[in-house]
């Protein structure tokens, strides 16, 4: 194996070895420790899993476009919705952010690559296997696993093999996570260039070394969670059996110890990636970029003492419910900064609408929405009418898709020209905005009339009253599925046919990567480090 | 050092982490197909484990040889000490999982499983703890703290001071030193590890106490078999370090590899401690 050694005071690189040796064809893919290809793996595998994960509610969403059952059985059903949030949470959505880190942590913070690039390609080659696994334990006896994406007790004790492969494929996801993190923080913490203070970081690397200090802390939790029940299954232990001494509410405290801090984890990388986008657009720099921070911070701290507001029905003392209660309510307050903040970057800025912006915008409108909702849900005594029903599914799909994979689309609208070198088509990009907004909120916002109403989640079947609503939500889904074939097409586009893209395409972009880097960036970011002043 | 002092080191296209990929797949698959009474299933693992074996001699080899070919500078050093600090981080996140489950369960579930709601469905369960739980299986004697397990604390806290000490030979290259009190450490560790597969032994024939045996048996095995398992992986690190002392590797200001072993042992030691306080002792 080559290596080579990058030096201050020698410009260039040890002798160029990196090129000369490459491996080409696949075998690059595979052993390439360069962030730009591994980044390129991540982004392209979280695509496909966004398509398994989609295909996925295609089924259910087909089972529910009428009442009765037409299609798939109960279980089968139940897989799906098991398996769509696995793959939607680990899959797709996870790794997609993780590509976002790879391509731009080193670029923005003026770094040749990660600081430890053999274990990042680890941290990507352990997805395909994991994905496997999972994919797999819908082929054996008994099918895949139907406990819900969640795997509570005494279901995930009692189903088939299928749970067995899931929960070694979340062993799996969670050591992935666990590299990934170890990686990114520690190429900000020490690979920044000479002159870039913490305090001049760029807001995504913030939110990304924050994010990776939640992984850190909560995927070995989960990974004994998931390794608790795979004893309680096999080896008789008795962690969640009220029988032996034990609790099955105890999984639930230590999963969601785990889960709520898990999705900030899909979120904070998301705000990360619309505070890059929304100065950029509004040709401003970002407003209140410390208060930002330290927003972000205390999202990330408050989210390990929330877990419970899942659990208001679980039979917790009426103290514990008022605590969790307020404790969550609390995290609207930095939320509030961050939204408060990027709507003032707007303010009186010289905006334009190009699409990553548009996907900024229709992201600042449907998180918040989201976020409402979940104060909502936060409120305990609302919380007991409205626990596992469709008023749920509405809130978390608010802010995982209309929150989340938006910002996840702006960021790739936004940095593809640094990629690839290419501008996408604008009018196919604004098409995918519009269709993606309208046909979601077609697809999800009904579903608060659903929940509200009483419809349970996780059902294939439901009652008459509930049809209309159903009927509309399921045409909404197959609009937005099919908008999302746009994408690869763009994206293709670009690269194939796309106008040669200047440096800067956006006027007030003004991070590193836009600044001292061409348009596509060079395989090793920075040869040297810039001086940032 | 004369050594010049790179920024950065970038190491070219590695096989290990797809090997070491399609290791932990075998193992996974394998593991699952083996609780579900699939006849491949151990050799599925078994051949996960083998390659496992072989990507990380091969890749720690190679980190090894690169290391003392003098490619990596202060700052990657510091890397790696940023790496091996949140990975022990993580570690400590693990076993906080089953802490946590062990404190639920004495603080909470046994009590309520004992408080006059539970009475009518078991009258005769009474809630103390240890416990196997309502419907106990069979009768079983809980560990008592004061034999091998308090022996067991004063080796590994010796090993802590023994490795310490060999950590003084390094830094004064004083490699005879270093040599001795750093095999000295590697034999408590060992010494301990079979103190406790007597313990378990015992455990299992006389006391009666089986993993199965309730809530008590579930957390007693569980923290005290994933520390050995720690331990175990600890004494494979130190032994690593030891022959490459004996080949005169590191230098007193250049030993990242002893600093992260010593680093991981001692967490090693401290989960020990709460180990004996809160499973054994109290
Ligand atoms: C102000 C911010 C938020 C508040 C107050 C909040 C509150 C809540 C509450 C109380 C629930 C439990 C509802 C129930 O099961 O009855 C819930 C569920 C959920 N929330 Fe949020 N939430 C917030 C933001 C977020 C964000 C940013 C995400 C992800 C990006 C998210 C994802 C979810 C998910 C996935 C669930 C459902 C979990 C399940 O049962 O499967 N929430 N939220
Ligand atoms: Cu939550």
């Amino acid at each position: 194996m080559s290596a080579s050694i990058h030096d201050t005071a020698r410009a260039g690189h040890g002798g160029g070895e990196d090129h000369a040796h490459h491996p080409s064809g696949i075998m690059r893919w595979v052993m390439t420790t360069n962030h730009k290809d591994i980044g390129t793996m991540y982004l392209c595998f979280s695509f496909a899993m966004f398509l398994v994960g989609g295909l996925m509610a295609f089924i259910i969403r087909t089972e529910l476009f009428q009442p009765g059952l037409q299609f798939v059985a109960p279980d089968f059903f139940n897989q799906m919705t098991t398996l769509h949030g696995l793959i939607m949470v680990f899959g797709a959505i996870m790794p997609a952010f993780v590509g976002f880190a790879n391509w731009q942590i080193p670029m923005m913070i003026g770094a040749p690559d990660m600081a430890f690039p053999r274990m990042n390609n680890w941290s990507f080659w352990l997805l395909p296997p994991a994905a496997l696994l999972l994919v797999i334990s819908l082929f054996v006896p008994g099918g895949g696993p139907a406990a819900g994406w969640t795997m509570y007790v005494p279901l995930a004790t009692q189903m088939g093999p299928g749970m067995d492969f899931s929960i070694f494929a979340v062993h799996i996801l969670g050591m992935s996570s666990i590299m990934g993190s170890i990686n990114i923080i520690t190429t900000i913490l020490n690979l920044r260039a000479p002159g870039m203070t913490m305090m001049k970081l760029p807001m995504f690397c913030w939110t990304w070394l924050i994010t990776a200090y939640l992984l850190l802390a909560v995927m070995p939790v989960l990974a004994g969670a998931v390794t608790m029940i795979l004893t309680d299954r096999h080896f008789g232990t008795s962690f969640f059996n009220a029988a032996g001494g034990g609790d099955p509410v105890l999984y639930q405290h230590i999963f969601w110890f785990f889960g709520h801090p898990e999705v900030y984890i899909i979120a904070i990388p998301a705000f990360g990636v619309i505070s890059q986008v929304i100065p950029a657009f509004s040709r401003k720099p970002l407003f209140g970029y410390t208060a930002m921070v330290y927003a972000t911070a205390s999202i990330a701290i408050l989210s390990f003492i929330v877990w419970a507001h899942h659990m208001y029905t679980a039979g917790m003392p009426v103290t514990g419910q008022v605590y969790f209660m307020y404790a969550t309510m609390l995290i609207a307050v930095p939320t509030g900064v961050k939204v408060f903040n990027w709507v003032a970057t707007m303010w009186k800025g010289s905006l334009t609408f190009e699409t990553p912006m548009l996907f900024a915008v229709g992201f600042l409108f449907m998180f918040t929405m989201g976020g409402f909702s979940g104060l909502v849900l936060s409120m305990a005594a609302v919380d007991v009418q409205v626990h596992d029903t469709y008023y749920v599914v509405a809130h978390f799909h608010y802010v995982m898709v209309a929150g989340a994979l938006f910002s996840a689309f702006a960021g790739v609208y936004f940095w593809l020209p640094k990629w690839t070198g290419r501008m996408y088509d604008e009018t196919l990009g604004k098409w995918h905005f519009w269709l993606s907004m309208v046909f979601f909120n077609m697809t999800f916002f009904v579903q608060h009339f659903l929940g509200l109403a009483g419809m349970p989640r996780r059902v294939p079947d439901y009652a008459l009253q509930f049809a209309d609503f159903n009927m509309i939500s399921s045409i909404g889904s197959m609009g937005f599925g099919v908008s999302q074939v746009l994408l690869p097409y763009i994206v293709y586009k670009a690269v194939r046919h796309g106008a040669k893209a200047p440096q800067r395409p956006w006027d007030g972009a003004d991070t590193l990567e836009w600044t001292h880097l061409p348009a596509p960036a060079p395989y090793h970011s920075f040869e040297t480090p810039p001086v940032v002043k | 050092m004369t050594r010049s002092q790179p920024w950065y080191f970038l190491p070219g296209p590695a096989p290990w982490p797809v090997i070491g990929s399609t290791a932990l797949f075998l193992m996974a698959g394998g593991a699952a197909m083996w609780f579900n009474g699939v006849s491949s299933g151990p050799w599925t693992v078994l051949a996960g484990v083998l390659i496992m074996v072989y990507m990380m001699v091969r890749w720690f080899g190679q980190v090894i040889d690169e290391s003392e070919g003098g490619l990596y500078s202060r700052r990657v050093d510091l890397s790696f000490r940023w790496g091996m600090s949140w990975f022990i981080f993580s570690e400590v996140m693990f076993f906080a999982a089953f802490f946590g489950a062990l404190f639920y369960a004495r603080v909470l579930a046994v009590p309520d499983l004992g408080d006059l709601e539970q009475k009518l469905l078991w009258p005769d369960f009474s809630a103390s703890w240890p416990t196997a739980g309502p419907i106990a299986a069979d009768p079983f004697t809980p560990m008592a703290a004061w034999g091998i397990p308090a022996l067991n604390t004063l080796l590994l806290l010796s090993s802590g001071v023994t490795l310490t000490i060999a950590h003084w030979g390094l830094l004064q290259d004083r490699r005879g030193a270093l040599n001795l009190w750093l095999l000295l450490t590697i034999l408590l560790g060992a010494t301990f590890l079979g103190f406790q597969m007597y313990e378990y032994g015992h455990a299992y024939s006389e006391l009666n106490l089986k993993l199965s045996s309730g809530i008590y048996g579930s957390t007693f095995f569980m923290l005290t078999g994933f520390h050995g398992f720690h331990v175990t992986v600890g004494c494979i690190m130190l032994t690593t370090i030891w022959i490459r002392c004996l080949s005169g590797h590191f230098k007193p200001d250049h030993h990242f590899a002893f600093e992260g072993v010593a680093w991981y042992w001692h967490f090693v030691d401290v989960v020990w401690l709460l180990l004996f306080i809160f499973v054994y002792w109290i």
